[in-house]
Order: structure tokens, then sequence, then C-alpha cells
């Protein structure tokens, strides 16, 4: 025991003194925090929109107040010829139009059930799917506020629009890049930090002792799950105080499941460190092998579901996938553990499976 | 005279390559043992199978009175290993690394803080205590290492290439560290490229493509290839060397 609180210490001194570890450590998630959060968040805002209004009642006049008021569009102008839409849309300075057909107002009221019509631009059909799902969002709040619950449902219900009622990006988007930054970070730093005792050829003195190649590699690990918990708490507050992500549901489970993902990340950087003897390799192979496959098979960036077969089954294999799905469910829907345990079940099968694996190739003897 | 190494017929291939073949010596116990040979021999690949970092391919060793094929965890508490690439931790302090082998040695908490000052003391280096491990000079950093490498007072200390680089005055005090470790009663096995050093050596032998070519004295071996210093001994067996080292 007191060989491994000797270890340990020693392994965060190295942390400590390595400024481009800790660059790693606490710039990365703030850099990736920013860059995803801000930059690359999808959410719309003030899209043009034209209003083909061909009612005059009262209550389109309301509809096409409530589209402007909603931030998501800003109402350009409002017509009363259909012929001139088309040169609206060739024009390119409109995204999206609204058309109200005429006698809105009283077939509404018969039908209890508004009628409507949007047309989308879909040279770039992601924006267009979009901006329709705003759109419908608009529409169906303004159907529910005025014939209440008696309304008749059917309204394109997009799931992830339920939980995500203001169509935020960030909300899609902080999940996945805390995934991310889990997979980067603790694959990064444990094979780094193995090779690198290997180059420098202290590998071999602490082999070389009584101190149990088992114990190294636990002794090891353990600095670094504390500080990548660590990480992870950076990445929580900064989500939850700068980008507005919602904390629905418990902490605690949050970080219990991150410190599964966290555990399969560490054993696949220790696995990373046997393949190899140089720090530079074990970089790139972290870097590269993670980042790429993270980005596309976790789900944030591009719909799993979207995906050809192949690539779907193949997607089930990273870790980060499971893990984005169970951060979403705490995160966002604020469900408990009843809610994902077959995705909990899966990181752990991964994380023994890897664990194992790991510790027995683990190179005893040189 | 008691036999701390006993090695017979020691082979490890890598492949096809035979990079230690039929290796047999036998080392005693307070006696400094030099391993010589040319870049590639095959030293460090043995000095490796006797400490248990590799896995001999034929052969019977012992070290310590303990098998190497079944008995590496109670070698390992018995001997001490300088690597030849360096050993010590750069970003650590004097201090620290002291404290962190003795603790993954297993020492109390109150002895290593006693035999760090001693060591601190006795090596003069007072001034250097604590200071990042990188920025002290390279002779220092060895003598450091070697104090490291019989920190816990082993049997016998396994010494590879230890003074590579320095001049001969450091190399020098390098040697009284040795021997005064030596004169406790430690064993030292130690490789060499310098043949004033195989002067200081109780014993030496000389490897060859991955074989033992000769083992005695320094006074014997010469005597017996008829020459005057070791280097003509070293070079009369030497030269019929294949295996360019890398
Ligand atoms: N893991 C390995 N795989 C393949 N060949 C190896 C391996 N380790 C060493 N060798 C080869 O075995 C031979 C002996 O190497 P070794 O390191 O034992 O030499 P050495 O006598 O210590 O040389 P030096 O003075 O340069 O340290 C060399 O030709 C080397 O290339
Ligand atoms: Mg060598």
């Amino acid at each position: 025991m007191k060989q491994f609180f000797a270890f340990i210490k020693k392994e965060f001194l190295h942390v400590i003194r390595d400024s481009k570890t800790l660059l790693m450590l606490f710039g990365l998630p703030i850099v990736q925090i920013a860059l995803f959060g801000f930059a690359l968040s999808n959410e719309v805002k003030e899209v043009n929109l034209v209003v083909c209004n061909l009612s005059n009642e009262t209550k389109a006049t309301e509809l096409i107040q409530k589209f402007d008021a909603s931030g998501n569009f800003k109402v350009v102008q409002v017509i009363h010829d259909p012929n001139a839409l088309d040169q609206w849309f060739k024009n390119g300075n409109i995204k999206m139009c609204l058309v109200i057909p005429a006698q809105f107002e009283k077939n509404a009221v018969r039908e209890r059930k508004i009628d409507v019509q949007l047309i989308a631009d879909s040279s770039d059909p992601n924006l267009a799917t979009t901006l329709v799902n705003y759109g419908n969002q608009i529409v169906f709040d303004f159907q529910m506020k005025w014939f209440g619950q008696s309304t008749l449902p059917g309204i394109n219900p997009e799931v992830h629009m339920m939980y995500n009622p203001s169509l935020k990006g960030t909300t899609n988007f902080v999940p996945g890049v805390i995934s991310l930054i889990m997979m980067l970070i603790c694959v990064l730093m444990t094979s780094v930090s193995i090779v690198k005792e290997k180059e420098l050829g202290t590998m071999e003195v602490l082999l070389v002792s009584p101190f149990h190649p088992f114990f190294i590699i636990i002794a090891k690990a353990i600095p670094y799950f504390v500080l990548s918990l660590f990480n992870l708490s950076i990445i929580v507050f900064l989500s939850i105080n700068l980008l507005d992500m919602p904390m629905e549901g418990s902490i605690l489970l949050l970080f219990a499941e991150s410190g599964l993902l966290i555990l399969v990340c560490l054993s696949l950087g220790l696995l990373i460190s046997n393949t190899t003897n140089s720090q530079q390799a074990a970089m790139l192979i972290s870097l590269l092998g993670m980042l790429i496959p993270t980005l596309i098979f976790t789900g944030f960036l591009f719909p799993i579901e979207n995906m050809p077969k192949p690539l779907q089954i193949i997607s089930n294999i990273m870790p980060s996938k499971w893990y984005y799905i169970i951060v979403k469910d705490i995160m966002i829907k604020g469900l408990g553990i009843k809610y994902f345990w077959k995705e909990t079940l899966i990181l752990m099968g991964m994380a023994i499976f890897l664990l194992a694996l790991s510790l027995k190739k683990f190179k005893i003897r040189l | 005279m008691q036999t701390v190494i006993h090695t017979e017929n020691l082979c490890k291939a890598f492949g096809d390559f035979k990079a230690a073949y039929n290796i047999s010596f036998e080392v005693y116990k307070g006696e400094i043992f030099g391993f010589l040979g040319a870049n590639g021999a095959g030293k460090t690949t043995a000095m490796k199978m006797l400490c248990g970092l590799s896995i001999p391919s034929s052969g019977k060793a012992t070290v310590a009175g303990f098998d190497v094929w079944t008995q590496t965890e109670e070698i390992k508490r018995n001997i001490g290993y300088m690597s030849q690439k360096f050993s010590l931790y750069e970003d650590l302090t004097v201090l620290e690394n002291l404290k962190f082998f003795g603790g993954i040695y297993g020492m109390s908490r109150a002895e290593i803080k006693e035999k760090s000052q001693q060591l601190v003391h006795e090596l003069g280096i007072s001034q250097f205590a604590n200071r990042l491990v990188k920025s002290i000079p390279l002779g220092w950093k060895q003598k450091l290492a070697f104090s490291v490498a019989i920190f816990h007072n082993p049997a016998i200390v396994f010494l590879d290439e230890p003074t590579g680089g320095v001049d001969p005055i450091t190399r020098r005090q390098f040697w009284d560290l040795i021997y005064q470790a030596a004169a406790r009663g430690i064993t030292v096995f130690v490789t060499t490229h310098y043949m004033d050093e195989a002067e200081y050596c109780d014993r030496i032998s000389m490897m060859v493509d991955g074989e033992i070519k000769a083992l005695d004295t320094p006074e014997n071996l010469k005597k017996q290839f008829g020459v005057e210093t070791m280097d003509e001994v070293f070079y009369e067996l030497a030269r019929k060397a294949q295996r360019k080292g890398d």
C-alpha cells in the first residue's frame, strides 16, 4: 500500500510539472466547449421568412406575429400574391415561406385544426429540415393555445423536439463534446504516460522492482482517473453556466456513468501503449485513432440512424456512442438508470473486456 | 566462495537471431564482475535475462539463489538495476526520486528520510537535493542513479554501461562508489566499453557476437593473450566479430 501511494504521488508530480499535460487537461475542454458549443452550434436564429397571407383574418396576423417573435425567424415581408414567391426564393434572400390559405380562421374553427403550408429551400436539406421543425413547433404551440387540449394531434412530432423544445443546438452538442473530450484525454494521457516511461527507460527500472506490474498499471490509472473526473467537472460546469445546458438528472449518476467511460478509455490507452515504444506514435494513434471514429460514430455530428447499415453496426463498438445516449438522458431528459441500464451494461462489458485484455497484454517482460 | 550468479548455456534468440548464445559463468559474492563486449555483442540482452526483464530462450540461471525461470519475484527483491537508458525521473527532484524508489521497494518513510539525508551528505550534493534531476550535471545524475539502484541494499546490483559519456575523472569517482558498495558486500555486475574500467574489475568476461570468448582476471587475460593492456586483449577478440554494432 505504501508502494502504491509513492507511485500515485509521483504520477501526480509528473502531471503538475508538465505544462503540456496541464494545458491539454485544462485547455482542451475549454477550447472544445467554445468551439463546438458556440461556433458549431446548429442553432437557428432570425432566419429570413416571407409570409404569403391569403386570409387577412385576425388569427392569421396573430400567427405571423408568433413567428416573428419566436427569435428563430424574422418576417421580412408579408405578401398576398403566391406567384411572387418563386422570385423570393430565387433571389436567395429567404430560406422559408409560410403560406396562410384563404378562410384560414374559419376552416380552423370548424376542424379545430390549423392548416398552413411551410415551404423551405431544400438546397441545404439539413437546414431545411431544421427550419420546418421550428416552424411546425410554432404552429403547434399556436394551435394548442387556441384550442387547448382538444386539438387534434399529428403535427410532425419529432422525438428530439420533445426534450429540446427550444431546439437548441447546444443540448445536442455538449453531451457529444463531453464524450469526445473524455475519449481523447483519457486515452491520450494513459498511453503517453506509459510509453514515456518505456522511452526514457524508467519502465525497466519499475519492472525490475518488486512492485508488481499489475499494480504499476493500477497506480498509473488512478491519477488519470481522478484527473479525468476533475476535467469532467470543468466541462459540466462550463456547459451549464456558459452554454445554458440543462442538468435535469442526477449529477452523481452522471459522474458514475462517466467513471465507467473513463475506465474504458484508460484500458484503451493501456492497449495502445503496448503497441508502441515512442511517445509520438502513441500520441498519434490515440488522437487519430480516437478522434475520427468518435466524431463520426458518436452520433452528435451525424445522426447514426441516417447511416448505411454497415456503419450503424460499426458504431456499436464505440463506447462514446452509448455514453452519449446516457449523458443526454441524464442531462436533458433527467431520466434515471432504469431507462439506460442497457447502455450502462454495454459500457460495463466493454470496460471489463478491455481492462482484462490490456492487463493480459501488458508486457511484464520486455 | 559463495556463488551469487550462476548461468549455464543461457540463450536468447529474437526470431532466428541469437542475441546471446550459450552463456555460462559464475559470479561470486562481493566481487566486481565486468561484462565486456562491443556494441551489439549481447551484454544488455544477457543482463536483462538475469534481472527477470526478459525470458531466456533456453538454458539455466540462478540469481541470488533464485531461478530466473520460476522465481523472478524473489530475484527482484534481491537486486538493484541501473539501466543503460537513463533511469531516474528527470521531472522529479533528487529527494523525490529517492523517496519514490525507496517507496516502491517498500522502505518505511523514516528509513527513506534517514538514508536520503545520509546519501546527500556522503555524495556532497546538498546543493542539488531539491533541484529537478534534469538540471543537474550528467556525472551527478549517474552517481545518483547508482545510489538509487543500491538504496534498498540489494545483494547484487546490475549496472548497464553506467558511465557512458562522462570524462575519466568523473568515471573514476563513479568507480569509487562502486568500490564502496562492494566493500559493503554488494556484488557488482557491470557492463562497459571502457577498457580502463575493465582494469578496475575483479574478473571480466569478454563477449563477442553473443558468446563469451574469454573470462578471467584482467592480469590472467593479459598473460593469456601475451599483451600489455586490456585494450589489446579486447582488440584481439573483437576484431573477429561479425556483428556490426547498432
Ligand atoms: N527486442 C529485440 N528484438 C530483436 N533484436 C534485438 C532485441 N534486443 C536486442 N536485439 C539485438 O540483439 C543484439 C544484442 O543487443 P544488446 O542490446 O544485448 O547489445 P549490447 O551488447 O548491450 O550492445 P550495446 O553496447 O550497444 O548496448 C543486437 O544486435 C540487437 O540489435
Ligand atoms: Mg547494451
